[in-house]
């Protein structure tokens, strides 16, 4: 099935009482209606030794992120800006379906949806990573790694990211010795805070639109949609889209997705905010 | 707000208009079905083979038939040579590809086996996933396996301020003024018009946004007129 991982069994008994609850009722197994996010969590100083390193929880799906810059050489195409890589690890300690080794594909489009959205809305202020044009620049990793997959991975791991960015310290650059002399205790990584933008994963399970999924409605769902937006002058816009899983989406569970995306975001983003910035 | 700069294209298009599209089926003699499509100089070529046994045995489904998707850019595809083999950009494109087909194939009468579909671009200049799984599509109803209804896929955009369909690589990737541009990969199904790809990088309002499916919607259909020709022409000698 899925390269790196084995099959996640459910009965089809559980199945059809997630749906039925769902289409009846609205409800979820956990209590929870069908817009309703699990609390969330977030722990600052996983590890000195970076430049920042942070816990993010959703109910019990948890996640810890890194950042990390380095010395590097400029892309050709970009010599006075800095580079940026993301990594995440489904590590086998977050379930019993991720086994050790190469990443697979979820581990791959999981850190590709992250990259790219904090890649192209321009986040990370490249031009100040700049130390010598041409020559020498920062790079900044972002590094996941999934601690436990209790569902929602992707928007748990993408707010991470966003927060551990947030948090960053700027490294201390040694001249002489051209390495860098660990981070400063005050001074954070350029940021471009007016486009931080947040991301919010929908599944469709049974008849209905479901927000931060549990792992076995991920599992059951017929599609998801990932939704990153941003603020333009106090109302959301859209700033990244990625469609998971084989299911369609018709015209009315668009509306029904865009509606809820758009209020959930009004709810979420001044939280995500002062979790980022704070 | 600023005024809106991008209000010509390059090569004459209209905004919505999809660049000359060239499509045909059975290209590749010993394959189960084949096809190419081409929009301008973007050419995508996918071969289907299958069903066929699925080893490792313990990866079959005794229940279905399973697709697999491999996406990739052949070396010489773009002006940087591409390392040949899998990588980080492939493998997804391959995964969301496999998802859109698997919309609309259905192989419950082939347990467990497996149909490969291998998608390769030999030259790119925007577009190539759309382009892939337009041909894609093509190659699998080219094998006469089973399918709910076709696929038609296009990349619509956002260039400063105008929407546009089947951007060129200078829309795609070059053009950096005003609002820049937002590329917004769709997969429609034939039929219901239901979405089965979707992906977005850049700055859309929600409005915006509706508005890009509609344009979409136009855009697949003529796409889907192309399609049908070349499967209706296809298999005869030339």
């Amino acid at each position: 099935m899925e390269g790196k991982m084995s099959k996640f069994i459910m009965p089809n008994l559980q199945k059809e009482a997630i749906e039925n609850l769902l289409n009846k009722e609205g409800k979820r197994l956990d209590g929870r209606n069908a817009d309703e996010y699990r609390e969330l969590f977030v722990e600052d100083g996983i590890s000195k030794n970076s430049a920042s390193a942070i816990r993010v929880r959703f109910g019990k799906t948890e996640v810890l992120a890194g950042v990390h810059l380095a010395l590097a050489t400029p892309y050709p195409d970009s010599p006075d800006q800095g580079t940026f890589m993301t990594s995440a690890e489904m590590h086998p300690m977050a379930s019993q379906q991720f086994d050790i080794g190469r990443p697979g594909i979820n581990a791959i489009e999981l850190a590709r949806v992250i990259d790219r959205g904090i890649r192209e809305s321009g986040f990370i202020d490249m031009k100040k990573l700049c130390i010598k044009e041409g020559e020498k620049v920062y790079q900044v990793f972002v590094d996941i790694v999934a601690i436990n997959d209790d569902g929602n991975l992707l928007d748990v791991a993408g707010l991470a990211a966003i927060i551990a960015l947030g948090k960053a310290r700027m490294p201390i650059y040694n001249e002489k010795e051209d390495k860098i002399d660990g981070y400063s205790e005050t001074e954070r990584i350029p940021l471009e805070k007016d486009v931080l933008s947040y991301s919010m994963t929908l599944h469709k399970v049974g008849d209905k639109i479901v927000a931060d999924v549990s792992k076995e409605e991920e599992e059951i769902s017929k599609f998801r949609l990932t939704i990153a937006m941003g603020d333009n002058a106090g109302k959301p816009r859209i700033t990244a889209m990625q469609k998971g899983k084989a299911g369609t989406i018709n015209t009315e569970d668009m509306e029904t997705i865009l509606k809820l995306a758009e209020s959930k975001w009004t709810e979420m983003f001044p939280k995500v905010k002062e979790h980022v910035f704070g | 707000m600023a005024k809106n700069i991008y209000t010509k294209r390059d090569d004459g298009r209209k905004m919505t208009e999809v660049r000359p599209m060239t499509a045909k089926v059975g290209i590749v003699p010993s394959a189960d079905g084949s096809a190419s499509f081409e929009t301008g100089k973007t050419k995508a070529i996918a071969v289907v083979r299958g069903p066929r046994t699925l080893h490792p045995q313990h990866m079959q489904n005794a229940k279905t038939g399973i697709l697999r998707v491999n996406y990739g850019m052949m070396p010489f595809s773009v002006e940087d040579r591409i390392r040949p083999g899998p990588n980080r950009r492939s493998e997804e494109i391959s995964k969301v590809t496999e998802w859109a087909l698997n919309s609309v194939v259905d192989l419950t009468g082939f347990p467990n086996t497996v149909v490969d579909v291998f998608i390769q671009i030999p030259q790119a200049d925007a577009g190539t996933r759309v382009a892939g799984i337009n041909a894609a599509a093509m190659a699998l109803a080219h094998a006469g396996l089973p399918m709910k209804q076709m696929v038609s896929a296009i990349g619509v955009g956002k260039i400063d301020q105008t929407l546009v369909v089947d951007l060129d690589k200078f829309e795609d990737s070059e053009f950096h003024d005003g609002e820049g541009s937002t590329d917004i990969p769709i997969v429609l199904t034939s039929r219901t018009k239901e979405i089965a790809l979707l992906q977005l990088d850049g700055k859309i309002s929600v409005d915006e946004f509706k508005e890009v499916i509609e344009m979409g919607k136009v855009a697949c259909d003529d796409i889907l007129k192309v399609q049908m020709e070349a499967l209706k022409n296809g298999g005869k000698d030339e």
